[in-house]
């Protein structure tokens, strides 16, 4: 049984270079446009690891981990934010909330499988 | 991959259209932080793609604007109209580098530099573009796991490896360190999602390796947190691999853990480790569970209370079942009830057409048919005339549907002037304010690809020509921003769009000279203003003295004209000596169907546009009038309206033919002239679908188009202001000249 990541970014080449890089490791691929849509899709599926970006409209990367962190049902659930560059002011805000990891953008894809299995089960 | 490079580029143009129209609204005065936040997302999302596709001139331009919005962002930068002037200019540069990247030009590094420079000069203390953003990940990549990632879900078990320092010798690895790490993870580290075992497990990827856990700190049951953390491990690991490769592998726990990572000296000699720590849930002793727990405790599952002898799995307790179940929140799901924005599907535009193509044969062949039956002489009430009438009817709406697929608004034409009319400003040192109306005003996508072209001289034109520069504009008493207004609307099927601009309007003594000089006019030729206004449209004029780069060479509104016309449209200005010029263009819905009036003329099957007939009328004697020369007109209610014999003035014959005989249409052409086109009878009004003369043959002057009717023959399609127009230069020679 493969597992199931959700990707949650604004830019549909993002999203289709995540799931080309994501599939290609044998990972099963959910995806969300921005923070709201992704809440929606966690209502109705659950993924073992969330991937999402930083910058989108309607609720950014940092609330949607807040708020994925708030239902018990992904208190723990592994979420890696996508960040430019190595900034740590933007790591450090995402680690207090929440966020389990980070990968870097551009991201190297094997680098992007690297990080997901250092956290999934 | 190509795909996704097709994808992202498209994705490019989106942003750059969000980038601009939110610069354009700010530079109005609306500093709204979403629309601000909007366009730093756009050169963010840019840069973010560029990134992937190693485009780096691409990266470090919008890296270098984006910092620059970042601090408009978080306030720490005005946007004042300077500002957003200039972030204008650098959106242009963007889209320019963009659209190299993508046709894989080189473009010139001189203004984008010039234009990073001068951001950066706005930008106290920004960081300068970051390396790390562009850099082409070709760094080897880590040791590819052995076993199959997707499927495997690995056992809990760890069973350390006891390893014999002389099994490695035989085997010829790369040498190897040994290394000591002792990690300690906190609390935190568990809430942020991290496993310890995961961990681990790929510590172990890296070369094999013995963990040992040291539960010292454990406290009782009754003290322990579920979701506290309580153990530290040493790991010794043999690795060919560097020391950062270990710890990258900690990369995302560094600050919830303490990791300490040194260089042994081998693996740990019998006497130096602990008990062997074997991972087998065998080695529970539950008695020693049971003796430390005085009382039953319920709920903790065995998971839970494991960690208070050796362990069956590392303790990161699942969190979920330590606690009671809650209620799962659904206020947690804020799914506004989507907004009522139309679902759309993306379409190859290849089927579009061909699907409008099969709906034009279905008419041709719905015609054909109902001819047929009609010749039959069936009763008109018949099953099968009502039947065919039916599918007439359901023919239309089809044809009507298929169309409207097509259909777009004139939006994506328009979208490209704000930054046209910022060049040619620049260019010609004048200033300019673009103002757009109906810009929803839809038509088909045929016709839409074709206004571009004209629409980006005539803005030039306007620019270049019409409008007056700041200081004469000021000395005229007028504002020294000159006005631009493009407007497209629906006007009796078909549409219109008028560039109408507050300058100089047509100058016509000059004008007018300049024709002379060109030999295109008699020097003692009389012409009306209209007239007048109506030769810049000659080929060969041109009033720029010396040809600018803009407008000039004298191909200018030749060209306009005759691409509007081969669409089958019509162009005509209006001005007015100091207040401007209106050029109007007007252009059929479609370039497929038409609503006409079909007729005989010498023996010919002609097609009318309906669109042009305002009436029927037939001639009679008393009615029709002689008027010098060949002319004649005819006298409807109280106007004389020229009447044209059409098929004298196409040339099908020689002679007139008695009007009397005949049936006079009253048509209207652009700018409400009348006129009567004189045919010899009405065969019927009928829907067709037009088929294109030029592509099939070249332009026929008269001819607007072709088509098939039903009974299988070419009918030709009238071009009533060709006609018109043709018709007044015949006649104007032979009017008696006022003295």
């Amino acid at each position: 049984m493969s597992k199931i990541i959700l990707t949650v970014d604004d830019s549909r080449t993002m999203r289709d270079m995540l799931r080309m890089a994501l599939t290609a490791a044998g990972f099963n691929v959910l995806q969300a446009e921005d923070g709201v849509h992704g809440l929606e899709v966690l209502a109705e599926q659950k993924p073992d690891v969330i991937i999402t970006d930083i910058n989108m409209p309607r609720m950014d990367g940092f609330s949607f981990i807040e708020n994925v962190r708030e239902d018990d049902q992904y208190r723990a659930v592994p979420i890696l934010v996508l960040t430019t560059e190595s900034d740590p002011d933007k790591k450090l805000r995402a680690r207090n909330a929440g966020a389990t990891g980070w990968i870097v953008k551009p991201f190297d894809p094997a680098k992007l499988v690297d990080a997901v299995r250092r956290v999934a089960a | 991959m190509e795909e996704i490079k097709q994808v992202f580029f498209q994705e490019c143009e989106e942003q750059l259209f969000e980038l601009e129209a939110g610069l354009l609204t700010i530079e109005r005065g609306d500093f709204d932080p979403e629309t601000i936040n909007a366009v730093f997302r756009a050169v963010h999302s840019i840069k973010g793609g560029a990134g992937a596709f190693n485009l780096t001139d691409l990266v470090h331009f919008a890296h270098v604007f984006e910092n620059t919005m970042d601090l408009v962002r978080v306030g720490k930068l005005e946007p004042s109209p300077g500002l957003i002037k200039l972030m204008l200019r650098a959106a242009d540069i963007l889209a320019d580098l963009v659209r190299a990247a993508r046709d894989d030009d080189s473009s010139d590094p001189g203004p984008r530099e010039a234009m990073a420079a001068e951001l950066k000069t706005w930008t106290p203390g920004a960081a300068p573009p970051s390396q790390a953003a562009a850099q082409p990940q070709a760094a080897a990549a880590p040791p590819p796991p052995k076993e199959a990632a997707s499927g495997s879900d690995e056992a809990f078990v760890f069973v350390p490896t006891k390893v014999d320092l002389n099994d490695f010798e035989d085997l010829s690895l790369a040498p190897t360190t040994h290394y000591r790490i002792i990690f300690h993870p906190k609390a935190e580290l568990y809430a942020k999602g991290n496993e310890t075992t995961i961990l681990f497990r790929e510590l172990g990827r890296l070369g094999p390796m013995h963990v040992a856990c040291d539960i010292s700190q454990l406290p009782l049951l009754e003290d322990m947190l579920p979701e506290g953390a309580y153990l530290s491990w040493t790991v010794h690991l043999e690795t060919s691999e560097e020391e950062d490769k270990i710890k990258s592998i900690f990369d995302f726990v560094e600050w919830d853990s303490t990791l300490e990572i040194e260089v042994a000296d081998g693996m740990p000699t019998n006497d130096e480790q602990e008990e062997p720590f074997v991972f087998k849930p065998t080695m529970v002793d539950i008695s020693l569970l049971e003796s430390i727990v005085p009382d039953a405790i319920d709920g903790p599952d065995v998971s839970a209370a494991a960690p208070l002898a050796s362990v069956a799995k590392p303790a990161a307790p699942p969190v979920a079942p330590a606690k009671a179940e809650k209620a799962s929140g659904d206020d947690h799901a804020p799914a506004e009830k989507k907004d009522a924005a139309a679902a759309t599907i993306r379409v190859d535009l290849e089927r579009v057409d061909r699907l409008i193509d099969l709906v034009g044969e279905l008419v041709i062949n719905q015609a054909m048919l109902t001819e047929r039956v009609a010749e039959l002489g069936l009763a008109r009430m018949s099953a099968v005339s009502i039947g065919l009438d039916e599918l007439e009817q359901l023919t239309r709406e089809i044809q009507d549907s298929v169309m409207a697929i097509r259909a777009q608004p004139v939006k994506s034409v328009f979208q490209r002037m704000p930054r046209l009319v910022r060049e040619v400003a620049l260019l010609t040192g004048k200033n300019v304010r673009l103002v757009t109306e109906g810009e929803g005003t839809e038509v088909d996508k045929t016709v839409i690809e074709r206004l571009s072209d004209p629409l980006t001289h005539m803005i030039r034109n306007a620019i270049d020509h019409g409008l007056e520069k700041p200081e004469v504009r000021r000395a005229a008493g007028k504002p020294e921003e000159g006005l631009l207004r493009v407007a497209a609307l629906h006007r009796s099927g078909r549409i219109v769009i008028e560039i109408s601009d507050d300058g100089a309007g047509i100058n016509r003594p000059r004008v007018r000279s300049i024709a002379v000089e060109k030999g295109l006019i008699a020097p003692d030729a009389k012409l009306s203003d209209e007239d007048i206004d109506n030769l810049i449209f000659l080929p060969g004029f041109s009033t720029a003295a010396v040809v600018s780069d803009i407008s000039g060479r004298g191909v200018g509104m030749d060209v306009v004209k005759r691409s509007i016309q081969a669409l089958g449209g019509r162009i005509s200005i209006t001005s007015r000596p100091g207040a401007g010029s209106t050029f109007t263009m007007s252009l059929p819905l479609t370039l497929a169907v038409l609503d006409g009036m079909v007729v005989s003329v010498a023996g010919q099957t002609l097609v009318i546009p309906l669109t042009a007939v305002v009436e029927i009328l037939l001639p009679q004697a008393t009615t029709v009038h002689n008027f010098g020369g060949n002319a004649r007109v005819m006298g409807v209610r109280n106007e004389f309206i020229p009447l044209i014999d059409v098929g004298q003035i196409l040339q099908f014959r020689q002679e007139d033919i008695d009007p009397k005989s005949g049936v006079a249409l009253l048509v209207e052409a652009e700018g409400g002239v009348r006129n009567a086109l004189l045919v010899d009878a009405i065969q019927g009004q009928r829907q067709v679908v037009i088929k294109s003369l030029e592509t099939n043959y070249g332009h026929v002057p008269g001819i607007a188009a072709a088509t098939i009717l039903g009974d299988g023959r070419v009918a030709l399609i009238l071009d009533v202001d060709a006609i018109v127009v043709d018709s007044r230069n015949d006649i104007a020679p032979s009017l008696p000249l006022a003295g």
